[in-house]
């Protein structure tokens, strides 16, 4: 097994706990939204998926693009929709 | 590929960025845009660096995709968030898992029956599906229960304990089974991806409405890792470092909910809190309640000075928040201070109520946290509970008996007047009795609250 991807995977962690403990309580479901966005990423893994030949592969892969891109196309919307909501006085 | 890697760095840092801006709401919209070009940038390089890719498919899935993901977020009300965030959850832990299903038929099953020991492969891939298709079909049974397609309250049968740790042992057999023994490799992989699904369900079916801000945090958490899972699969450093973010901010949001219960997580999972049993605990003790019609209501309104506005699941229920806005502007009008108090766990996920009264353009100054406003109760004329029951139940700080004891809760009970609007007097989701309702500084005004905030409004205007 690799070790640079396991090293990569868990400074990612320390960055993460970093950058979001720093996220007020009032932006947590935007953050939630915005996030789960992000988790999307699994649509880069559904188009190469969509490389292997083969009928099972070739439909796993169709779904999860469909999926994914629901994930990461409405996770950023919404979360701009919401964002643009948070007004100061 | 060299580019494509390059890409997904950059699209790594820029998701940094973006989440690191989401720390002020000023900055925070600029940080979702940012981490959306981030997100195109990883597709576009995709798409480039890949060859024999089957575009035409793609095409089809990214614009079906697209439509139902826009659809969803442009119709969706801001009462109906909690169960949107749970689907989207969903959607992205039932991904991670298809992309791993679609790396064992078109690789690893092929490899492995070629002879190739495929250890790191297989184990990467179980973990995957396992955890995806736990996050999708749970997060489809918590979007059920916050849409009211299935009852809100614990579901439990007996036995459900010792089932769910069936489940989990026969998951770890197959996945060693199928890491070990080849030879019945699929079957162990479907066994895998059955019963994943059926733990997603058995979990979360037993946890209440009121806990559902932990499990919508916690699916979260498992969405991030079930796509870092996939990123070891396809030795993807974008998938990987995402979803560690991803499931690093999961994880806070889940602590931070469950220390606002004061609850361990192991409670809120197995604890089905919210049961008929834990309603009967002592007896009840006799309380004097005193009900106020709106018109006695605005009277003290109309001699208060400070007002904290306490709200709950109840306001998203009726949806009240433009109702509210417009009394606190009218208030705001009469000179009065009006402040927001916001308990961690009120509503069903976090941050709930911030954005519920964002859209009535409450500005999100005026909401405080709970170790904020805890303080300025004592000098407020009036605190006004709209739909929240458990958050402000005083028997939290003293009664060792009750389910919520210990749980950190808004002293409302210090202010001079504290006004609750419910619709009945049902106890709340937890069945817990409140003794706040009995209180001698307590007045109960019931009925729906987007009602009652209008006819309080108007009988102020007539004062």
């Amino acid at each position: 097994m690799d070790i640079n991807i396991l090293t990569v995977f868990i400074l990612a962690i320390f960055i993460g706990f970093e950058v979001i403990t720093k996220v007020p309580p009032t932006l947590h479901t935007p953050l939630m939204s915005g996030s789960n966005a992000i988790s999307g990423i699994s649509i880069v893994g559904a188009i190469i998926a969509s490389q292997v030949s083969g009928e099972i592969g070739t439909w796993l892969g169709l779904i999860a693009v469909i999926f994914a891109t629901i994930n990461v196309v409405g996770g950023f919307m919404v979360t701009d929709r919401m964002l643009k909501m948070f007004k100061r006085r | 590929m060299e580019y494509a890697n390059l890409a997904y760095v950059l699209a790594a840092v820029l998701f940094i960025v973006g989440l690191k801006r989401l720390s002020h709401p000023k900055t925070a919209r600029n940080g979702n845009l940012i981490a959306s070009v981030g997100m195109l940038i990883a597709i576009v390089a995709t798409l480039v660096a890949y060859e024999a890719l089957d575009y035409k498919l793609i095409a089809i899935g990214i614009i079906i995709g697209s439509i139902i993901g826009a659809v969803f977020a442009i119709k969706v009300k801001m009462t109906g968030m909690p169960q949107m965030v749970a689907i989207f959850n969903g959607f992205g832990g039932g991904a991670s898992a298809l992309v791993a299903a679609a790396e064992f038929y078109a690789n690893a099953a092929p490899k492995v029956a070629g002879g190739e020991q495929e250890t790191f492969l297989l184990s990467t891939i179980a973990l995957s599906v396992l955890v995806g298709t736990l996050t999708f079909t749970g997060s489809f049974i918590a979007f059920c229960k916050l849409q009211g397609l299935i009852s809100g309250r614990p579901i439990v049968f007996p036995g459900h304990k010792l089932l769910n740790a069936v489940i989990a042992i026969l998951l770890i057999g197959f996945a060693v089974g199928m890491v070990v023994v080849p030879v019945n490799m699929m079957w162990y992989f479907i066994g895998i991806a059955v019963f994943s699904a059926l733990l997603g369900i058995t979990i979360v079916i037993p946890i209440g409405g009121a806990d559902m801000p932990v499990v919508i945090s916690l699916l979260n958490s498992y969405s991030g890792v079930a796509a870092a899972a996939t990123g070891f699969v396809l030795l993807n450093n974008g998938l990987i470092i995402s979803g560690a973010l991803v499931g690093a901010s999961g994880l806070i949001l889940t602590n931070i909910m469950c220390k606002g219960m004061n609850r361990s997580l192991a409670n809120v999972i197995f604890g089905a809190v919210g049961l008929e049993q834990q309603g009967a605990t002592g007896a009840q003790k006799q309380m004097n309640i005193k009900s106020y019609s709106t018109e006695e209501a605005a009277m003290i309104f109309d001699a208060a000075e400070k007002i904290i506005i306490v709200p709950g699941y109840g306001l998203a229920v009726a949806q009240a928040q433009h109702a509210v806005r417009e009394l606190a502007d009218y208030l705001e009008g009469k000179g009065k201070k009006v402040l927001y108090a916001i308990h961690p766990v009120a509503g069903r996920m976090p941050g709930h109520m911030n954005v519920l009264l964002a859209e009535a353009n409450v500005p999100y100054e005026q909401l405080k946290d709970l170790d904020e406003i805890n303080p300025e109760f004592e000098d407020c004329d009036i605190a006004l509970i709209l739909g929240a029951n458990d958050v402000v139940n005083p028997a939290a700080r003293h009664d060792k008996s009750s389910p919520i004891y210990g749980m950190p809760i808004l002293d409302v009970d210090k202010a001079r007047t504290v006004i609750i609007n419910k619709r009945t007097m049902n106890p709340g989701f937890a069945g817990i009795p409140n003794e706040l309702f009995g209180y001698d500084n307590a007045i109960m005004v019931f009925g729906d609250a987007k009602q009652m905030l209008s006819d309080l409004l108007k009988d102020l205007k007539e004062l």
